[in-house]
């Protein structure tokens, strides 16, 4: 039902040429991913889904919107050389999907690599239930801190792209 | 936005609560779903909605810049500093265990800590970008150029309702 959902919202924003409107769906498209995440119990993902994809991407998406034109511009034609790709790949991403293991299945070999150690030393090692922060901020700190210069670093790049004074480049607007 | 009573008798309710809720996600994360990631996002979306609602300038006046970028920067600093200090008290960098006497304790102090490094990044970090895109809009509406200016419906280029 939630898939079907996302499929209907996501043709919505593909289809929309208002931008505001599709910045909408597109929050409709995360939070119903964000209950995806839930009904499959990944509580920390649905809550990460929910807060920056539905909340904090919409909400940086509109600042955008605040900048430039509401409407996409209308391009004539058909790329068929896109069209074909996307097609190809596609077939091939459903056809190699037919290979995967089966969706829970116990020996899958996601579950047979590190997973059982964290499941059952977790608690031993650090005494926290919440095993993704602990591997998180725990056993993977070193990644966790790269996240965290990235986050860094994307604010410093846009703080440079955008504290220079904007250039008066419309050529329409009337003559003030 | 500040002449509508509805808006701003209800983000005057909602924002404390999201701000707590955001603590709350910070701090009980390791009990429950949370962390400094979703900690940080959640805080700053409630200091956007108080800028929504009593506008930029006021909202500068709680967070200055000046903190918006000194903690930004004092977040992954905070985590190096972590990092480091277990190297000196004589582990390996961001091994928890020499920070405290109880391997257990010293763990979720380590990660509590770090954490709320990653958490004070990420929320400067998304003040700084809606700061940015806000001062943008103004200083384009101030040089004279219209952002609204080619936002008049077209109904006909809207084939999808």
């Amino acid at each position: 039902m939630l898939l079907l959902l996302l499929i209907v919202v996501g043709l919505g924003v593909v289809l929309t040429r208002d931008l505001l409107k599709a910045t909408m769906l597109f929050a409709i498209y995360s939070l119903t991913i964000a209950g995806l995440f839930a009904a499959l119990d990944a509580g920390d993902v649905a809550l990460t889904e929910a807060a920056v994809g539905a909340g904090i991407s919409t909400i940086l998406i509109l600042a955008v919107l605040a900048l430039v034109p509401r409407h996409e511009k209308r391009r004539g034609g058909h790329n068929l050389a896109a069209l074909f790709t996307v097609l190809v790949t596609g077939a091939a991403l459903v056809y190699a999907s037919l290979d995967l293991p089966e969706f829970g299945a116990a020996d899958n070999p996601v579950h047979q690599h590190v997973g059982p150690y964290y499941i059952e030393q977790t608690y031993s090692d650090m005494g926290i239930p919440n095993l993704v922060a602990a591997v998180l901020a725990g056993y993977r700190s070193i990644d966790t801190m790269g996240e965290a210069v990235v986050i860094l670093t994307a604010g410093i790049a846009v703080y440079a792209l955008l504290s220079v004074p904007p250039r008066r480049r419309r050529k329409k607007g009337p003559p003030a | 936005m500040k002449d509508n009573p509805i808006l701003v008798v209800v983000a005057r309710f909602l924002i404390p609560l999201v701000m707590l809720f955001g603590l709350y996600v910070q701090f009980h994360g390791e009990y429950s779903p949370g962390g400094g990631f979703q900690a940080g996002v959640i805080f700053s979306a409630g200091w956007i909605l108080f800028v929504f609602v009593y506008g930029l300038e006021t909202g500068l006046r709680i967070i200055p810049p000046g903190v918006i970028y000194t903690l930004a920067s004092l977040g992954v600093l905070l985590y190096c500093f972590i990092g480091l200090l277990g190297v000196i008290l004589g582990g390996r960098f961001l091994d928890f265990y020499p920070l405290l006497e109880s391997p257990h304790a010293a763990q979720q102090a380590g990660i509590i800590l770090v954490e709320f490094g990653v958490g004070v990044t990420v929320a400067t970090v998304v003040m700084l970008f809606f700061l940015m895109f806000a001062r943008r809009r103004g200083e384009e509406i101030a040089g004279g150029l219209d952002p609204d200016a080619e936002d008049e419906p077209q109904p006909d280029e809207d084939d999808w309702r």
